[in-house]
């Protein structure tokens, strides 16, 4: 790496939400300033998509082909890359559209197709590129996006951690939303990183973070039933903000399959 | 000489504005040929999502819409299925939510003034540069816009997508000993918010004077946030749920959201609209510093926009030390709610405008249809017919970079949410 590390952050389809971990950081901004040489960060000025750098974070999903191929030569020039966030870690909220029964309603949506450059689906980065590191959440959690910059700067390859927001429940001993509450909370099956947000407000989890180290949904899934959901809202559970990671497309599935074998 | 100059200014990818957008403009013969903002960030089917959803899910998927404005979302659709379902969450919630939505206000604002306009008005180009010459100012605005974010923590537990509202409420209210520490830090930031509103009204900012119209809501007794009848400066006085009697929707080829116009015509919304319309609504401290910028509200010269967003940075400071100096009740932090079919509207001042959400809602409490109308979709045909104006007076025979230079300030003047915008694709189309 060079004396000062050339940083680029780029954007896919997202709600702009994780790079604000960069625009809110207030003091920590002015700062990373001074570390580093953001060459390319549209939001917040500097323009120049086609420098070398030295590691590129990146927010969002591809879902159109001119995004396939723009991400594709993000990798190239770039040495180290990092995702940001649910978008460009598991496709998001809007991969919800790969769970749409083909191209039949996509069809539908683009009455005047020309003007639309869009694929069928929204997917990872993943699915497209190579990529070096993985930042979970909707949104990413701040303190984990500069702790990663700082592990980089130092030339320290950064951990991740996928402990259960469970976990994070008994270290700040908050009441245990599923057990006290009968709500039907996804903690037991999520990384924390949020700091247990949901539970410490009293309601159930919902997935910000993706599914955490060996998640057993096929449990939490018949826990849910006993709590009197239905097989479609099992699966509404699992198929919301991280619906294309692998953990939670599966249970998702499974728990539509179950509520079609009863239509 | 400048009379067979062919100009083309192509911005292909804007720069301090939140989302993907271009900009392609041609010039003949000292005349503006066409003129496209160009939206190409590709939608996120967002209304289609929420078909099939129940309703508590609901303001955790529209938060997603915006990263800046996820408050704004969960605000108009809360207040929309309340309507369905016939709840009232009582006086109490309407405060804390307005405490809520000061913070989006504040944190918006400042960050749209010092990280995204102000370096235009200055010779910048980033925030971090402008930090180099004005640091004093930069971290004045940096404490604001992080002060914004702890009212949203306060009832949402984090500044992006919070997870606190829901339909009746919130899941939880703070206790008393939070909202203390808050307020003592609210009453310190007095200052900083005087001081930032006379330091817009100081700024070179060009000056351009057009005639626009612009809408806003309007509340018998408050500044407009959540609630009150659209009204714009042509007289318009409707209720929210008339909205589409009166604004339509379009498509047009260079652009994933869709414009919309009022009785056909461009329209302004957002904070400039939004203060030209409620002056006599400004509580008296932030009119009296208002008034002592010596600029002229209402106010035809679109650049006041960012003493405008100033203006309401002190009013939202200044109603959320209000709010909590009296706080309000700490229970309920929801009122009940049992779902029934029916349609609701809702309408709120997210910080770049009217946002409009409409819900149908089945027995069950599941969404049939949702439609969603975010303030920069509206802005968009304004924006290009104040471009072509604004170019023009400012001279066409400019050289490019001044000109691409221009068009940029204008653009970024209306702190336009792309993300936000295009998120939307009417989708009446589709049912066969
Ligand atoms: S992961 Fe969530 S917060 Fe981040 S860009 Fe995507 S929608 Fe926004």
């Amino acid at each position: 790496m060079t004396a000062r590390p050339r940083i680029a952050v780029h954007k896919f389809s997202s709600c702009d939400g994780c790079q604000l971990a960069f625009l809110n950081a207030g003091e920590d901004l002015l700062t990373l300033d001074r570390l580093v040489d953001m060459v390319h960060f549209a939001e917040a000025g500097p323009v120049d998509e086609a420098a070398q750098v030295d590691i590129a974070f990146v927010e969002g999903s591809i879902s159109t082909q001119a995004d396939a191929e723009r991400i594709r030569r993000v990798r190239e020039r770039s040495g180290f890359l990092v995702t940001l966030g649910a978008c460009a870690t598991a496709g998001g909220l809007q991969a919800l559209r790969n769970l749409a029964d083909g191209a039949g309603w996509l069809a539908g949506v683009y009455a005047q197709p020309e003007y639309i450059d869009s694929l069928a689906t929204a997917t990872p980065i993943r699915e497209h590129v190579r990529v070096d590191f993985e930042l979970w959440g909707c949104p990413v959690n701040a303190r984990q996006v500069l702790a990663t910059v700082r592990a980089l700067l130092f030339g320290v390859r950064p951990v991740a951690d996928h402990q259960k927001v469970c976990m994070e429940c008994k270290r700040r001993q908050a009441v245990c939303v599923l057990v006290t509450g009968r709500r039907p909370c996804l903690g037991p099956v999520t990384s924390s990183g949020c700091g247990a947000l949901c539970p410490r407000f009293g309601r159930d989890c919902y997935g910000c973070f993706g599914p955490s180290e060996s998640p057993n949904t096929d449990a939490l899934g018949r826990r849910f039933e006993g709590l009197g959901l239905t097989p479609e809202s099992i699966a509404r559970r699992f198929l919301f903000i991280n619906s294309h990671a692998e953990a939670f497309a599966e249970a998702g599935h499974k728990w539509m399959g179950k509520h079609d074998e009863k239509a | 000489m400048t009379k067979k100059r062919e100009v083309r200014i192509r911005v292909p990818l804007l720069t301090r504005v939140e989302g993907e957008g271009a900009l392609d403009i041609a010039i003949r013969a000292g005349r503006i040929e066409q003129l496209h903002l160009r939206i190409f960030e590709p939608p996120r089917l967002f209304e289609k999502f929420l078909q099939g959803r129940g309703y508590q899910e609901v303001p955790d998927m529209v938060a997603r819409i915006c990263g800046i404005c996820p408050v704004a979302y969960q605000m108009s659709a809360v207040q929309a299925l309340e309507r369905v379902f016939d709840v009232d969450p009582g006086d109490h919630i309407r405060a804390w939510r307005r405490l809520f939505y000061c913070g989006e206000w504040m944190q918006s604002h400042s960050l749209h003034i010092h990280l995204l306009a102000a370096p235009d008005f200055l010779g910048f180009d980033s925030v971090t540069a402008m930090a180099k010459r004005y640091p004093d100012e930069v971290r004045r605005g940096l404490r604001l816009q992080a002060l914004g974010n702890d009212i949203i923590r306060l009832l949402g537990g984090r500044s992006v997508h919070p997870v606190g509202a829901c339909a009746g409420g919130f899941h939880r209210l703070p206790a008393p000993d939070e909202s203390c520490e808050l307020l003592a830090r609210l009453q310190a930031a007095r200052d900083d918010a005087e001081a930032l509103l006379a330091w817009t009204a100081r700024l070179p900012l060009p000056d351009d004077d057009q005639d626009f119209v612009s809408v806003a809501l309007r509340h018998p007794h408050e500044y407009p946030m959540n609630g009150g009848r659209l009204v714009s400066s042509a007289g318009l006085d409707i209720a929210i749920e008339d909205y589409p009697q009166h604004f339509t929707e379009f498509q047009v080829p260079w652009s994933t959201a869709l414009h919309a116009g009022l009785h056909g015509e461009p329209y302004l919304v957002g904070p400039l609209a939004r203060l030209n319309l409620n002056l006599d609504r400004l509580p008296r401290p932030v009119r009296q510093a208002l008034d002592a910028t010596g600029i002229d509200f209402p106010s035809r010269n679109l650049f006041h926009s960012i003493v405008a967003r100033a203006a309401e940075i002190l009013l939202a400071l200044h109603d959320a030390i209000a709010i909590l100096e009296q706080p309000p009740a700490h229970a309920p932090a929801a009122a009940a709610v049992s779902p029934r079919a029916g349609t609701g509207f809702g309408c709120t001042e997210a910080p770049r405008g009217i946002l409009w959400h409409r819900y149908e809602v089945d027995a069950a409490g599941l969404i049939v249809e949702a439609d969603i109308v975010p303030p920069t979709s509206q802005n968009q045909a304004r924006i290009e017919q104040d471009l072509r104006q604004s170019l023009q007076h400012f001279g066409l025979d400019h050289d490019e970079q001044a000109l691409r230079r221009r068009a940029e300030t204008v653009i970024r003047n209306y702190d336009p949410c792309i993300s936000c915008a295009t998120h939307f694709l009417r989708l009446a189309v589709e049912r066969r």
